[in-house]
Protein backbone atom coordinates (compact mmCIF):
# COMPACT_ATOMS: atom_id res chain seq x y z
CA UNK A 1 0.00 0.00 0.00
CA UNK A 2 0.87 3.95 -0.84
CA UNK A 3 2.94 4.80 2.13
CA UNK A 4 2.04 8.36 2.79
CA UNK A 5 -1.28 7.22 2.38
CA UNK A 6 -0.99 4.98 5.27
CA UNK A 7 0.96 7.48 7.34
CA UNK A 8 -2.18 9.84 6.22
CA UNK A 9 -4.20 7.21 8.18
CA UNK A 10 -2.93 6.98 10.83
CA UNK A 11 -2.46 10.68 11.59
CA UNK A 12 -6.19 11.01 10.54
CA UNK A 13 -7.24 8.28 12.99
CA UNK A 14 -4.79 9.88 15.56
CA UNK A 15 -6.10 13.06 15.22
CA UNK A 16 -9.92 11.62 15.53
CA UNK A 17 -9.08 9.95 18.79
CA UNK A 18 -8.67 13.11 20.40
CA UNK A 19 -11.13 14.81 18.79
CA UNK A 20 -13.36 12.43 20.09
CA UNK A 21 -12.46 12.68 23.09
CA UNK A 22 -10.92 9.31 24.04
CA UNK A 23 -7.41 10.07 24.47
CA UNK A 24 -6.17 13.22 26.39
CA UNK A 25 -2.48 15.21 26.51
CA UNK A 26 -1.26 12.57 28.72
CA UNK A 27 -1.22 10.49 25.52
CA UNK A 28 0.70 12.79 24.03
CA UNK A 29 3.49 13.16 26.93
CA UNK A 30 3.81 9.71 26.70
CA UNK A 31 4.41 10.32 22.57
CA UNK A 32 7.09 12.58 23.18
CA UNK A 33 8.91 9.70 25.24
CA UNK A 34 9.12 7.73 22.56
CA UNK A 35 12.06 7.89 20.45
CA UNK A 36 14.49 5.62 17.93
CA UNK A 37 15.72 3.46 21.23
CA UNK A 38 11.94 3.20 22.24
CA UNK A 39 9.86 3.09 18.89
CA UNK A 40 6.97 1.25 21.00
CA UNK A 41 7.09 2.97 24.09
CA UNK A 42 3.37 4.17 23.82
CA UNK A 43 2.12 0.95 22.78
CA UNK A 44 3.75 -1.51 25.44
CA UNK A 45 2.49 1.50 27.88
CA UNK A 46 -1.26 0.64 26.20
CA UNK A 47 -0.77 -2.95 26.51
CA UNK A 48 0.82 -3.29 30.03
CA UNK A 49 -2.49 -1.21 30.93
CA UNK A 50 -4.81 -3.47 29.38
CA UNK A 51 -2.89 -6.63 31.15
CA UNK A 52 -2.27 -4.99 34.78
CA UNK A 53 -6.22 -3.60 34.64
CA UNK A 54 -7.91 -6.12 33.57
CA UNK A 55 -7.41 -7.74 37.01
CA UNK A 56 -9.11 -4.64 38.53
CA UNK A 57 -11.87 -4.99 36.46
CA UNK A 58 -12.60 -8.30 37.39
CA UNK A 59 -12.17 -7.50 41.22
CA UNK A 60 -14.51 -4.88 40.52
CA UNK A 61 -16.89 -6.75 38.96
CA UNK A 62 -16.83 -8.91 41.72
CA UNK A 63 -17.42 -6.48 43.90
CA UNK A 64 -20.34 -4.82 42.81
CA UNK A 65 -21.98 -8.11 43.00
CA UNK A 66 -22.46 -8.55 46.74
CA UNK A 67 -25.27 -6.79 48.77
CA UNK A 68 -24.49 -4.61 49.80
CA UNK A 69 -21.89 -3.00 48.23
CA UNK A 70 -18.26 -2.95 49.89
CA UNK A 71 -18.52 1.00 49.08
CA UNK A 72 -14.60 1.22 50.43
CA UNK A 73 -13.71 -1.66 48.78
CA UNK A 74 -14.67 -0.52 45.40
CA UNK A 75 -12.95 3.27 45.70
CA UNK A 76 -10.03 0.95 46.57
CA UNK A 77 -10.14 -0.46 43.43
CA UNK A 78 -11.97 2.45 41.29
CA UNK A 79 -8.26 4.71 42.52
CA UNK A 80 -6.23 2.35 41.38
CA UNK A 81 -7.78 1.76 38.19
CA UNK A 82 -8.47 5.45 37.56
CA UNK A 83 -5.11 6.32 38.25
CA UNK A 84 -3.60 4.01 35.53
CA UNK A 85 -6.66 4.96 32.84
CA UNK A 86 -5.21 8.50 33.53
CA UNK A 87 -1.56 7.51 33.20
CA UNK A 88 -2.26 6.56 29.51
CA UNK A 89 -4.48 9.23 28.27
CA UNK A 90 -7.55 7.43 28.56
CA UNK A 91 -9.88 10.49 28.56
CA UNK A 92 -13.43 8.92 28.91
CA UNK A 93 -12.88 6.16 30.92
CA UNK A 94 -11.53 8.35 33.35
CA UNK A 95 -14.63 10.48 32.99
CA UNK A 96 -16.54 7.49 33.96
CA UNK A 97 -14.57 6.58 36.98
CA UNK A 98 -14.99 10.15 38.29
CA UNK A 99 -18.57 9.34 38.01
CA UNK A 100 -17.95 5.89 39.42
CA UNK A 101 -16.36 7.64 42.57
CA UNK A 102 -18.85 10.03 42.94
CA UNK A 103 -21.52 7.77 43.25
CA UNK A 104 -19.54 5.12 45.51
CA UNK A 105 -19.01 8.32 47.76
CA UNK A 106 -22.65 9.01 47.69
CA UNK A 107 -23.45 4.75 48.24
CA UNK A 108 -25.40 5.12 45.32
CA UNK A 109 -25.64 0.97 44.65
CA UNK A 110 -27.65 1.25 41.23
CA UNK A 111 -24.96 4.18 39.99
CA UNK A 112 -22.21 2.37 40.64
CA UNK A 113 -23.07 -0.80 38.74
CA UNK A 114 -24.74 1.39 35.68
CA UNK A 115 -21.56 3.71 35.43
CA UNK A 116 -19.26 0.21 35.74
CA UNK A 117 -21.43 -0.78 32.26
CA UNK A 118 -20.19 2.67 30.70
CA UNK A 119 -16.55 1.96 31.83
CA UNK A 120 -16.21 -1.49 30.41
CA UNK A 121 -17.84 -0.03 27.35
CA UNK A 122 -15.27 2.78 27.30
CA UNK A 123 -12.32 0.83 27.93
CA UNK A 124 -13.16 -1.86 25.41
CA UNK A 125 -13.88 0.82 22.72
CA UNK A 126 -10.66 2.40 23.48
CA UNK A 127 -9.13 -0.82 23.25
CA UNK A 128 -10.31 -1.50 19.77
CA UNK A 129 -9.71 2.02 18.57
CA UNK A 130 -5.99 1.90 19.65
CA UNK A 131 -5.28 -1.59 18.81
CA UNK A 132 -6.23 -0.44 15.44
CA UNK A 133 -4.47 3.14 15.46
CA UNK A 134 -0.97 1.24 16.63
CA UNK A 135 -1.08 -1.34 13.43
CA UNK A 136 -1.63 0.79 11.15
CA UNK A 137 1.02 3.51 12.58
CA UNK A 138 3.13 0.58 12.34
CA UNK A 139 2.90 -0.21 9.03
CA UNK A 140 2.87 3.30 8.40
CA UNK A 141 6.05 3.67 10.09
CA UNK A 142 7.89 0.90 7.96
CA UNK A 143 9.32 1.52 4.76
CA UNK B 1 23.92 24.70 74.02
CA UNK B 2 25.87 21.92 75.50
CA UNK B 3 23.40 19.14 73.72
CA UNK B 4 24.04 20.91 70.37
CA UNK B 5 27.95 20.59 70.60
CA UNK B 6 28.14 17.20 71.53
CA UNK B 7 25.85 15.98 68.81
CA UNK B 8 27.80 17.80 65.92
CA UNK B 9 30.87 16.45 67.37
CA UNK B 10 29.43 12.94 67.11
CA UNK B 11 28.66 13.67 63.67
CA UNK B 12 32.30 14.21 63.09
CA UNK B 13 33.14 11.23 64.43
CA UNK B 14 30.52 8.78 62.74
CA UNK B 15 31.64 10.31 59.72
CA UNK B 16 35.44 9.31 60.75
CA UNK B 17 35.13 5.82 61.67
CA UNK B 18 32.39 5.34 58.90
CA UNK B 19 34.04 5.98 55.66
CA UNK B 20 31.38 3.83 53.98
CA UNK B 21 28.53 5.73 55.95
CA UNK B 22 26.49 6.34 52.88
CA UNK B 23 26.43 9.79 51.78
CA UNK B 24 23.22 11.54 50.79
CA UNK B 25 24.68 14.01 47.94
CA UNK B 26 23.99 16.96 47.13
CA UNK B 27 24.99 16.68 43.84
CA UNK B 28 25.54 13.37 41.77
CA UNK B 29 28.59 11.62 41.73
CA UNK B 30 31.20 13.93 40.15
CA UNK B 31 32.05 12.64 36.81
CA UNK B 32 29.13 10.74 35.56
CA UNK B 33 26.72 13.58 36.02
CA UNK B 34 23.99 11.32 37.00
CA UNK B 35 21.31 11.18 39.84
CA UNK B 36 20.48 8.01 40.89
CA UNK B 37 16.45 8.15 41.63
CA UNK B 38 14.74 5.50 43.17
CA UNK B 39 11.08 5.34 42.29
CA UNK B 40 8.39 3.29 44.01
CA UNK B 41 5.12 2.89 42.82
CA UNK B 42 2.82 -0.39 42.82
CA UNK B 43 1.10 0.15 39.76
CA UNK B 44 3.31 -1.59 36.73
CA UNK B 45 2.01 1.53 34.17
CA UNK B 46 3.19 3.68 36.38
CA UNK B 47 6.68 2.40 37.21
CA UNK B 48 7.19 1.63 33.26
CA UNK B 49 6.41 5.49 33.07
CA UNK B 50 8.34 6.91 35.29
CA UNK B 51 11.38 5.11 34.87
CA UNK B 52 11.37 6.40 31.10
CA UNK B 53 10.26 9.72 32.37
CA UNK B 54 13.56 9.37 34.24
CA UNK B 55 16.14 7.65 31.74
CA UNK B 56 15.22 10.93 29.39
CA UNK B 57 15.98 12.93 31.68
CA UNK B 58 19.35 11.32 31.76
CA UNK B 59 18.72 9.48 35.41
CA UNK B 60 20.35 6.13 36.52
CA UNK B 61 17.20 4.77 37.94
CA UNK B 62 15.69 1.78 40.46
CA UNK B 63 12.20 1.40 40.64
CA UNK B 64 10.63 -1.05 42.98
CA UNK B 65 6.77 -1.80 43.43
CA UNK B 66 6.29 -1.32 47.01
CA UNK B 67 7.51 0.99 50.46
CA UNK B 68 8.79 -2.10 52.01
CA UNK B 69 11.13 -3.63 48.74
CA UNK B 70 12.38 0.51 48.80
CA UNK B 71 13.16 0.04 52.53
CA UNK B 72 14.86 -3.15 51.66
CA UNK B 73 16.65 -1.27 49.01
CA UNK B 74 18.10 1.32 51.06
CA UNK B 75 19.27 -1.52 53.70
CA UNK B 76 16.21 0.02 56.55
CA UNK B 77 14.29 -3.02 56.56
CA UNK B 78 16.09 -4.02 59.80
CA UNK B 79 17.37 -7.26 57.73
CA UNK B 80 21.04 -5.92 57.33
CA UNK B 81 23.29 -4.29 59.83
CA UNK B 82 24.26 -0.85 59.49
CA UNK B 83 27.41 -0.96 60.70
CA UNK B 84 29.90 -1.44 57.53
CA UNK B 85 27.02 -1.66 55.14
CA UNK B 86 27.99 -0.13 52.24
CA UNK B 87 24.72 0.95 51.26
CA UNK B 88 23.09 2.26 47.67
CA UNK B 89 23.75 6.01 46.97
CA UNK B 90 19.68 7.42 46.07
CA UNK B 91 20.11 11.14 45.35
CA UNK B 92 16.49 11.68 44.88
CA UNK B 93 13.23 8.59 45.96
CA UNK B 94 9.75 9.64 44.31
CA UNK B 95 7.01 7.32 45.24
CA UNK B 96 3.68 6.97 44.96
CA UNK B 97 1.36 8.28 48.55
CA UNK B 98 -1.38 5.03 47.82
CA UNK B 99 -0.09 2.12 48.22
CA UNK B 100 -1.11 -0.95 49.64
CA UNK B 101 0.62 -1.91 52.57
CA UNK B 102 3.08 0.50 53.60
CA UNK B 103 1.78 4.52 51.90
CA UNK B 104 4.30 6.80 50.65
CA UNK B 105 3.84 8.73 53.45
CA UNK B 106 5.10 6.02 55.92
CA UNK B 107 7.60 5.52 54.02
CA UNK B 108 8.71 9.09 54.08
CA UNK B 109 8.39 8.54 57.75
CA UNK B 110 10.74 5.78 57.49
CA UNK B 111 13.40 7.90 55.61
CA UNK B 112 13.50 10.83 57.94
CA UNK B 113 13.70 8.78 60.73
CA UNK B 114 17.15 7.66 59.24
CA UNK B 115 19.62 9.03 60.45
CA UNK B 116 21.23 7.89 57.34
CA UNK B 117 19.18 8.97 54.40
CA UNK B 118 17.03 11.42 55.65
CA UNK B 119 18.81 13.74 53.90
CA UNK B 120 17.72 12.02 50.88
CA UNK B 121 14.86 14.79 49.16
CA UNK B 122 11.56 12.67 48.65
CA UNK B 123 8.80 13.17 46.73
CA UNK B 124 5.67 12.39 47.16
CA UNK B 125 3.46 11.31 44.03
CA UNK B 126 -0.67 11.32 43.82
CA UNK B 127 -3.64 11.27 41.84
CA UNK B 128 -5.51 13.03 44.24
CA UNK B 129 -5.35 16.95 44.79
CA UNK B 130 -5.92 16.89 48.26
CA UNK B 131 -4.86 19.80 50.62
CA UNK B 132 -4.27 17.90 53.87
CA UNK B 133 -2.39 15.84 52.25
CA UNK B 134 0.27 17.57 50.80
CA UNK B 135 0.40 19.50 54.12
CA UNK B 136 1.08 16.60 55.85
CA UNK B 137 4.00 15.27 53.23
CA UNK B 138 5.52 18.95 53.46
CA UNK B 139 5.26 19.02 56.74
CA UNK B 140 6.78 15.29 57.26
CA UNK B 141 9.58 16.85 55.42
CA UNK B 142 8.78 15.62 51.44
CA UNK B 143 10.49 17.93 49.15
CA UNK B 144 7.92 18.49 46.78
CA UNK B 145 4.25 16.73 45.98
CA UNK B 146 3.34 16.03 42.41
CA UNK B 147 0.41 15.57 40.97
CA UNK B 148 -0.41 12.80 38.72
CA UNK B 149 0.43 11.61 36.01
CA UNK B 150 3.52 13.07 36.26
CA UNK B 151 5.22 14.80 33.39
CA UNK B 152 8.24 15.26 31.74
CA UNK B 153 8.37 18.94 32.37
CA UNK B 154 7.91 17.66 36.47
CA UNK B 155 10.60 15.53 36.68
CA UNK B 156 13.35 18.04 34.47
CA UNK B 157 12.72 20.68 36.93
CA UNK B 158 13.19 18.20 39.54
CA UNK B 159 16.20 17.13 38.42
CA UNK B 160 17.27 20.87 38.25
CA UNK B 161 16.72 21.30 41.96
CA UNK B 162 18.34 18.29 43.03
CA UNK B 163 21.51 18.93 40.65
CA UNK B 164 21.58 22.71 42.30
CA UNK B 165 21.69 20.98 45.46
CA UNK B 166 18.39 22.41 46.90
CA UNK B 167 17.71 18.91 48.41
CA UNK B 168 19.78 20.07 51.61
CA UNK B 169 18.30 21.13 55.26
CA UNK B 170 18.12 24.85 55.18
CA UNK B 171 16.33 25.24 58.33
CA UNK B 172 13.04 26.75 56.60
CA UNK B 173 10.98 23.81 57.20
CA UNK B 174 7.09 24.75 56.97
CA UNK B 175 7.82 28.48 56.48
CA UNK B 176 7.31 28.28 53.00
CA UNK B 177 3.81 26.55 52.39
CA UNK B 178 2.44 25.88 49.02
CA UNK B 179 0.01 28.48 48.12
CA UNK B 180 -4.32 28.06 49.11
CA UNK B 181 -6.42 25.86 46.53
CA UNK B 182 -7.65 28.84 44.79
CA UNK B 183 -4.45 28.68 42.99
CA UNK B 184 -4.71 25.23 42.34
CA UNK B 185 -6.60 23.82 39.17
CA UNK B 186 -8.11 20.26 39.38
CA UNK B 187 -7.02 19.17 35.57
CA UNK B 188 -3.43 19.59 36.24
CA UNK B 189 -0.81 20.49 38.36
CA UNK B 190 1.01 23.59 36.48
CA UNK B 191 0.06 26.22 39.67
CA UNK B 192 0.78 23.57 41.76
CA UNK B 193 4.49 22.21 40.66
CA UNK B 194 5.78 25.76 39.86
CA UNK B 195 4.13 26.95 43.14
CA UNK B 196 6.00 24.05 45.08
CA UNK B 197 9.38 24.64 42.96
CA UNK B 198 9.38 27.95 44.41
CA UNK B 199 9.08 26.79 47.44
CA UNK B 200 12.53 25.14 47.39
CA UNK B 201 14.77 24.94 49.90
CA UNK B 202 12.32 24.55 52.81
CA UNK B 203 13.85 21.66 54.38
Amino acid sequence: MDKSLLQRQASSMRRALFDQGYLDEQFIELEDLQDDSNPNFVEEIVTLFYKESARTVYNIEQALMSRPLDFTKLEEYMHKFKGSSSSIGAKKVKNECTKFSEYCDAENTDGCVRTFQQIKQEYSTLKNKLETYFQVAREAAQT
Amino acid sequence: MLGKILSSEMATVANVFRPNFPQALEKPPSGSGELHVLAVDDSHVDRKVIERLLKISSCKVTVVDSGTRALQYLGLDGEKSSIGFDSVKVNLIMTDYSMPGMTGYELLKRIKESSIFREIPVVIMSSENILTRIDSCLEEGAEDFLLKPVKLSDVKRLKDCIMKGEGKKSGEKGSQKRRRSDDYSPSRSTPLSPALSSKKSRL
